[in-house]
């Protein structure tokens, strides 16, 4: 089954990658000191208005693709949450009772800890795309390319395809993950059919998954470090490992900020793992559900898109929430060069 | 110069993106009622295009003011894209529809109803799949074809363990007595697979346990029937007391359908829309009889499809020519011999029997003499999903039978209160 994001969601994610991005910015204008913005300089020097006529008329293809189709379904998303719909259409204003039916359903507790456990596991990819990122910096001549290209190949593979693949690899019985186990005396459990272990055989995959894209972040932010810094480092007698928590690490620091605001948001909104993996028959689904695959469940499966359009509503502020308390934390560690 | 240019394709492309997508549903109009009409015909399943489209050529010969428009959408789409399309009134005006969707589609006053009409007639047509698309006492769907369950076997592994091959007299102490003798863990083959599906397999025995699912009335369900719960037992038994059976999590991470093809397990209870996947299945020698007798008699689920007419489809009357056209003898006859799925219409299996001689596909016909109902109710949707995550639950041994019975009826019950 084709799996898209439901554009509240989606939406959210752009808006906050968008955020993060002007608050690096900003930080780099802060650094420049006094002088006014490019743009105002050039138009200042120019001084006629037909500029700002063409830069709104070059912007206006995006901004109204923008507003029709991200902002407006926002707006109506707002609306919808507070109406029952019938299968066919046709809704009536219900009030809070979609709030209230979802923060009452039993299934709640369990998919909001599965969603933050999977949130917090993915966290785990930052540090080993940050290993990734150190080790590719210090590969030289053309097998760069070939490096990048291996890790970044699962960021550009449909997740569905992903999915069937991790599935075999999982398979309990016939998977190739157990059968390396057994040959060092391990029996290999169900994977992806035992609600023990669902949640964090579909962490791997998305870490796996997301490694590749962060990796590049990384490598980019790595580039952006002087090597003179690093030469006086040594002078100085500090070993690698001092160099890389006294240089690197806090020069780093912004590009870490960066992607951990993503994967936040990314791991908050994991849907497809859950349906394409496990399915909709499983053991195991009752103890992985994630808020978005309730949502799922609710509209697709039950017809109920006020509930649905309600937890979008309620996802979409926890993940609010939780970008503005990173962006408050982001002044004790995050240090901009 | 450059950038006015470039101003101007960026606004073309707009208005190319933007027109693109409302040029789709212009395609279903088509004239008045007097002048040529184009309808729209729904489908999802590619397998059967070449056939329906046979049956578009036939019908347009012999109505040649009206052009039918064959319409395929995958059947992972199908149902999301139809209901949005019946939400804004641009749903195709005949379309395939199902058992477990008929409920709400005819409830909801979506489709049109065919009893009454001028020369109606569902005689041809299984009784059990009549009564499956009448809603409020009308019939709204045209049955188009159907299929019943049977009891799958792995002639190889009978051989190889001595044992007889399936037969009509077989009841479940026999099916009990095979599983054991077939089953080798040595060999990592297991007697049979009996996993928690419905309609392949707890519905089934169910009924032959003389339980029931939904009651007539569709006001309440049967799952703390002492008779309905002897039907699950009998099924969750495989796997807990004889050990004959994959466990619940093998069967997820394997399906059964593919441990049966691969010679992994002796017996499988199956449809006859598998048959083509075990005839092409290397190194498979099957064979299928009907499903055993309980202890209340045999029985089968019967399920099928039914192509319906749009509520608001402005070509009434040539949708319905085109639906009768559709239940009519030659249409039939065309699905029959394209082998794709037994025809609804009666006497007309035989084609299909025919097209693997290799299985007793006659078994899947003969059956239908003690077919039940696929149970259904206003909106299966809902209680089917609910039911399936207790149900996995049990099977997964993490709810004991009597306690997710319990929720079993609950959950159902609920959903069914509301209508």
């Amino acid at each position: 089954m084709a799996v898209t994001r439901t554009p509240l969601t989606g939406n959210s994610s752009s808006a906050a990658t968008a955020a993060a991005s002007d608050a690096l910015g900003g930080a780099s204008k802060a650094g420049s000191g006094e002088r006014p913005s490019l743009a105002r300089r050039v138009v200042a020097r120019h001084g006629h208005p037909r500029e700002w006529v063409w830069g709104y008329l070059m912007v206006a293809p995006l901004a109204l693709g923008l507003a029709g189709f991200y902002l407006w379904p926002i707006v109506q998303s707002v609306y919808y949450s507070f109406t029952s719909w019938g299968a066919f259409g046709g809704q009536q204003w219900a009030g809070l009772a979609n709030y209230r039916a979802f923060l009452s359903d039993p299934q709640l507790p369990k998919a909001a800890w599965n969603t933050v456990l999977y949130s917090l596991l993915l966290l785990a990819s930052i540090p080993a795309s940050i290993v990734f990122a150190a080790l590719l910096n210090q590969v030289r001549g053309r097998s760069v390319g070939l490096y990048r290209t291996l890790y970044f190949i699962p960021v550009v593979s449909m997740p569905a395809a992903v999915a069937m693949v991790w599935r075999w690899l999982y398979n309990g019985d016939y998977g190739l993950i157990n059968y390396l186990l057994s040959l060092v005396g391990i029996h290999g459990p169900h994977w992806v059919s035992d609600g023990r272990f669902a949640v964090y055989a579909m962490a791997l995959v998305g870490i796996w998954a997301v490694v590749g894209y962060n990796m590049i972040i990384f490598a980019a932010g790595l580039k952006g470090i002087p090597r003179h810094y690093y030469e006086a480092a040594e002078l100085d007698g500090a070993g690698r490992v001092r160099q890389f928590f006294s240089i690197t690490l806090p020069l780093l620091s912004p590009s870490i900020f960066f992607v951990s605001v993503i994967t936040v948001i990314s791991g908050l909104q994991m849907f497809d793992y859950v349906l394409l993996m496990l399915g909709r028959s499983n053991p195991a689904l009752a103890d992985s559900k994630t808020i978005a695959y309730l949502f799922y469940e609710y509209v697709f499966l039950d017809n109920e898109q006020g509930m649905g359009c309600a937890i979008a509503v309620v996802l979409t502020v926890v993940l609010l929430l939780l970008t503005a308390v990173q962006f408050r934390l982001q002044k004790r560690w995050v240090h901009y060069a | 110069m450059t950038r006015k240019l470039s101003a101007l394709l960026c606004a073309a492309a707009l208005v190319a993106a933007a027109s693109a997508c409302s040029s789709a549903s212009s395609a279903a109009g088509g004239g008045d009622a007097t002048g040529p009409v184009t309808l729209t015909y729904g489908i999802w399943d590619p397998n059967q295009k070449p056939a329906m489209q046979q049956i578009v050529s036939a019908f347009e010969k012999l109505h040649p003011n009206i052009t039918v428009n064959i319409e395929l959408t995958p059947n992972a789409d199908y149902w999301q894209k139809l209901q949005t399309e019946a939400a804004s009134g641009t749903a195709p005006d005949v379309f395939w529809m199902s058992t477990t969707r008929i409920g709400l589609y005819a409830g909801q006053g979506q489709l049109l109803p065919l009893t009454g009409r001028s020369g109606f007639d569902n005689s041809p047509f299984p009784a059990s799949l009549n009564s499956i698309y009448t809603v409020g006492g009308k019939q709204y769907g045209m049955p188009k074809d159907y299929d019943t369950i049977g009891l799958w076997y792995n002639k190889k592994l009978f051989d190889a363990a001595g044992v007889a091959y399936p037969t009509a007299a077989w009841t479940w102490q026999d099916v009990i007595d095979a599983s054991k003798k077939l089953t080798d863990p040595a060999k990592g083959t297991w007697g049979i697979a009996s996993p928690d599906w419905t309609q392949e397999n707890l519905y089934n025995d169910i009924y032959q346990a003389g339980g029931w699912v939904v009651s007539p009335d569709k006001k309440s369900s049967g799952f703390t029937d002492a008779k309905t719960l002897a039907g699950i037992q009998y099924a969750l038994d495989f796997i807990t007391k004889y050990k004959t059976s994959p466990t619940a999590q093998q069967m997820t991470d394997t399906d059964p359908s593919q441990l049966f093809a691969s010679g992994k397990v002796a017996m499988f209870t199956d449809g006859d829309w598998d048959a083509l996947t075990y005839k092409n299945a290397p190194g498979l020698q099957a064979d299928v009889a009907p499903l055993p007798a309980g202890p209340q008699g045999r029985a089968t689920v019967i399920n099928g499809l039914a192509n319906v007419i749009y509520a608001r489809t402005p070509h009434a009357a040539a949708a319905w020519e085109f639906v009768r056209f559709l239940g009519g003898q030659q249409a039939n006859a065309i699905q029959a011999a394209s082998g794709a799925v037994i025809p609804a219409y009666h006497g007309l299996g035989d084609a299909w029997v025919k097209a693997m001689p290799q299985f007793h596909l006659q078994t899947f016909v003969d059956q239908l003499d003690h077919a039940v109902p696929y149970p259904v109710s206003a909106n299966t949707g809902p209680w089917a999903t609910a039911d399936q995550t207790i149900l996995d639950q049990i099977w997964a041994g993490k709810l004991s039978l009597s306690a997710g019975a319990q929720q079993l009826k609950s959950t159902t019950d609920a959903d069914l209160a509301k209508g």
